[in-house]
């Protein structure tokens, strides 16, 4: 075994966020590995988004810090946390209904790009180069996502299972090293749910992108992730391989909602 | 014939002659990247290199699975190259199929374009004993498998390198040695009535049509060729490989199937070739549009689509076109046709093909009529897949044209096509007895055809032979030819009539899920799938409709008066129809005998239940209750289609 600190990508420690009364995530800690598909589960209101939103710099904790690569990223903006190579999806599609699957891929390179207004005026062959370079690694996304078809076609005007595929397609545009998708396969039926799996899987085997996924899909969750979280009312209840997590009866409890005998024995 | 050369040799003519000339085109990453012909030698020599390192030896068979692609035919050629023999296999075949003509080719090497199909391949391992070497194009997915059989193209590729530097002239020296007779291509039938056929093929079968075809046509080396049709398609191997050498023109390749509309516009071809059913479906398309198009401009095309029309009518019955008309078609050109033709990706298009089925008259006329040049094709695989075609001057929706140079044909006394060809094949891979049967003692092949020579000395073909049927009272009919005419109603998408030892004629029709869809959207008819749309009351009134309108065309005592809308498609997977999309009528006829009792026992509602095949072969059986249309009322009889019909199954006997 390699020392895990050195595997370690990200690390949340002892995070809290409260939202007036209401403590949305409390005490959290979790740690990602390099590399790894892991998995955040719980029943709705659990922290799970929440907890993506402080990772990708969204919120900001009252309590307890987050590290991604050793750093200190718990007081980043969401634009610097970008830069350093976390993407991520939302639950609810975020695209630009009246551009096209390509722009929308292509805004996803934007913070990739170095030239700016100036140097774009400027140097304008540069500018065109880099326009190129970037275009050419859209077009492997959308071979990759297999949005031939769909380049030129607004988002708004396509299927919500497509446009949860561009999604992804934007994020990876980012070329991430750590890719927070939340929710990808909600709504879908089990042939979408079935694809945006593989995807996650070749992302992930292909690129070496490391993986936080929030999903309610048990089976899908269970099929595809190294590790699983499970938060409920704001806190960790358990952590482990998939075949651990269908074995604890905290959890178990927790899912067949006798949520209140489990957060008595957590307390 | 002149060329006396291989596809091989061919191919290391053009890369010496035409070396920076562009040969094949595909598009990747959304760019059309260019294979010139230098650069396709050297993949199809690199290929043929690592094959033989892998033990690949004269005689071996090579098998293609997966969509057009480059990579597929330098496998092909690769394997031509060795002395080997290709075959090509249809990419959507469920496993079963695909074991079977895998087996019985006894392929030693599949080269298979993706994942899908190399799951495919692997799942059926144990069936294949001659299988030592599995190739993939497309690595996506791939990375974690561990079988021993499977290589990256690339790999084998640089296995070729390693051993080319021993054996420098290796492929060289093949390729010369190979003979224009040697077989170079087991082309599989489609299966029509039975269990496919391999078909062989040498090199000269191939490329002496292909010569006189491109004589014929006057393809030149300027040409923009699209290739998207199935690779186990004969018509496509004789385009896309043999034409191809021979001429050396472009091949393009879509990106993928769904964007193949949009990559047609962007190559613009100038020659092209496809099926009826594409033809059927662009049609469809454009009514579809129109339809949905605001009422002015609904009208301007509806307006010069019936002047279109009528000058086309007096072009076919060579009467001059009024001066009237020849304005308006001016004026059509500009709002309609042009744009039309443009939309399909034929602007540029010199001459376009339909073959492999007969075209609805009406769908040929649509095209010819908005400038098209669209003709019809006749051949079989068994001819290597062309053996007549339709002078620019003599073009007719009802024939087939006429034999090409160096082919005859004759029509045997029951009617059937009889064709002599230098394509005719060399017999049927290990079935000797369907060899013999295929071609007569003086060895003009049996094209399983009925059809009749017409004065000028064209061919027409009006069904297949066995098919023409007849009324219990003893009227003849060809099923196929009403099919057709149903199908030309863009609601109807396959339709199969029946009436063989049958007081009357009725038919089973699939509706077109889009445009009747869209029709019960306009009139406000609420359905929750394909199944329920299949059942409405106003569905079987509009199709109802339909074929009324098709009887008016038809003689009085061979006219549909009973038919069904069926609640599914047909379908390859349940065998229902041919990978080509030709009905099996025996099998259907078979499968749906409860209807076909129901039809004439005069029953008004059918209990079915059907099997449908999913794509991984999983089944389930369809329970359902339908409900039988009558078409009683009697239509205005409509002389000349009827006649034509009457002189054509009177010709054929």
């Amino acid at each position: 075994m390699l020392n895990p600190a050195d595997e370690e990508l990200l690390a949340a420690t002892a995070v809290s966020k409260r939202f007036g009364g209401v403590r949305a995530v409390e005490d959290v800690s979790i740690s990602v590995r390099r590399g790894e598909i892991a998995s955040i589960i719980g029943p709705n209101g659990a922290g799970k988004t929440s907890l993506l939103n402080m990772i990708s710099g969204f919120y900001r904790p009252d309590s307890g810090s987050i590290t991604y690569e050793g750093r200190d990223i718990t007081h980043s903006r969401p634009a610097q946390i970008a830069k350093l190579g976390i993407a991520r999806t939302f639950q609810n599609i975020a695209l630009f209904g009246g551009m096209t699957v390509l722009d929308n891929i292509m805004l996803g390179r934007h913070v990739r790009m170095k030239s700016g207004v100036l140097s774009s005026f400027i140097y304008w062959g540069l500018a065109q180069r880099e326009e190129v370079a970037h275009r050419a690694r859209a077009e492997e996304i959308i071979d990759f996502l297999e949005l031939q078809d769909l380049r030129k076609e607004l988002t708004s005007a396509l299927p919500y299972g497509l446009r949860k595929r561009v999604e992804l397609g934007r994020a990876l545009a980012l070329d991430p090293k750590l890719l927070l998708l939340d929710e990808p396969m909600g709504g879908m039926n089990q042939e979408e749910k079935e694809d945006i799996a593989r995807y996650v899987l070749d992302v992930n085997e292909q690129w070496g992108t490391t993986i936080i996924l929030i999903e309610h899909d048990m089976a899908v969750v269970m099929d595809i992730s190294e590790r699983v979280a499970v938060l409920d009312r704001g806190r960790k209840i358990a952590e482990g391989t998939p075949a651990e997590i269908q074995r604890n009866p905290t959890v178990i409890e927790a899912y067949l909602g006798s949520a209140h005998q489990a957060r008595e024995r957590a307390a | 014939m002149t060329l006396n050369a291989t596809l091989p040799q061919l191919l290391r003519r053009n890369a010496e002659q035409h070396a920076g000339r562009s040969a094949l085109r595909e598009k990747d990453l959304g760019i059309w990247q260019t294979y010139n012909w230098r650069r396709y030698w050297d993949e199809v020599r690199g290929l043929a290199l690592g094959l033989a390192a892998a033990g690949f030896k004269r005689g071996d068979k090579l098998a293609v699975i997966g969509e057009n692609r480059p990579r597929l035919y330098f496998a092909q050629l690769a394997a031509m190259s060795l002395g080997g023999i290709a075959v090509p296999a249809y990419q959507d075949a469920i496993a079963s199929e695909l074991a079977y003509v895998l087996d019985h080719a006894e392929i030693s090497v599949v080269v298979a374009e993706n994942q899908e199909q190399v799951d495919k391949i692997l799942s059926l391992k144990d069936r294949l004993p001659h299988l030592q070497l599995l190739v993939y194009d497309d690595p996506r997915g791939l990375l974690n498998y561990d079988d021993p059989i499977l290589k990256s193209f690339e790999a084998v590729q640089a296995e070729g390198r390693t051993f080319g530097e021993t054996h420098p002239d290796y492929v060289e020296a093949a390729v010369g040695a190979a003979k224009p007779d040697d077989l170079c291509l087991f082309s599989y039938t489609s299966g029509t009535t039975s269990r496919p056929k391999g078909v062989m093929l040498s090199h000269a079968n191939l490329l002496d049509p292909a010569e006189v075809f491109a004589a014929a046509e006057g393809f030149r080396a300027g040409d923009e060729h699209i290739a998207y049709l199935p690779m186990a398609w004969v018509g496509n191997s004789l385009f896309s490989l043999a034409v191809h050498m021979h001429v050396g023109f472009t091949v393009n390749f879509p990106e993928k199937p769904e964007t193949l509309r949009r990559d047609v516009r962007e190559i613009g071809p100038t020659i092209a070739l496809a099926p009826p059913r594409q033809w059927e479906n662009a049609l469809t398309e454009i009514m579809v549009r129109a339809a949905d198009a605001s009422p002015t401009k609904r009208r301007i095309f509806e307006f010069f689509r019936k002047v279109a029309e009528r000058a086309q009518l007096c072009i076919s019955e060579r009467r001059p076109i009024p001066l009237g008309t020849r304005f308006l078609r001016g004026l059509g050109e500009f709002f309609v046709y042009g744009p039309v033709r443009d939309q399909l990706g034929l602007r540029r298009a010199r001459v376009v093909y339909t073959g492999g089925a007969p075209l609805g008259v009406d769908v040929f006329r649509f095209f010819r009529a908005i400038g098209v040049n669209l003709k019809q094709v006749y051949g079989a695989t068994e001819l290597s897949g062309l053996c007549s075609v339709q002078p620019n001057s003599e073009v007719d929706p009802e024939t087939v044209g006429r034999m090409l140079q160096g082919m005859e044909v004759r029509i045997a006394p029951h009617g059937e096509v009889e064709v002599r060809s230098p394509g005719t094949f060399k017999g049927y891979y290990k079935q000797p007895d369907e060899s013999r049967e295929a071609i007569t003692e003086d060895g003009w092949l049996r094209t399983g055809d009925a059809g009749f020579v017409d004065k000028r000395g064209h061919l027409a073909i009006i069904d297949r032979a066995k098919d023409v049927g007849r009324l219990y009272d003893g009227t003849s009919f060809a099923p196929q030819f009403i099919e057709n005419k149903l199908k030309f109603s863009s609601y109807v998408g396959e339709a199969v009539v029946f009436g063989h030892d049958r007081s009357f004629v009725a038919a089973m029709v699939a509706i077109d899920a889009e445009t009747v869809g869209k029709w019960a959207e306009r009139h406000n008819l609420p359905y929750t799938s394909f199944q329920d749309l299949c059942s409405r009351r106003e569905v079987l009134g509009l199709i109802g409709d339909e074929i009324r309108r098709c009887n008016a065309g038809l003689p009085e005592a061979t006219r549909i008066r009973r038919f069904i809308v069926l609640n599914k498609e047909f379908d390859a997977d349940d065998d229902e129809i041919t990978r080509t999309r030709k009905i099996r009528r025996r099998f259907v006829t078979e499968k749906y005998a409860a209807v076909l009792d129901a039809f004439y026992s005069g029953e008004s509602e059918v209990e079915l239940s059907t099997e449908i095949t999913f794509e991984d072969g999983r089944k389930s059986v369809l329970q359902s209750r339908l409900a039988i249309g009558d078409v009683d009322e009697p239509s205005p009889p409509a002389a000349a289609a009827a006649r034509r019909l009457e002189e054509a199954v009177a010709v054929a006997g």
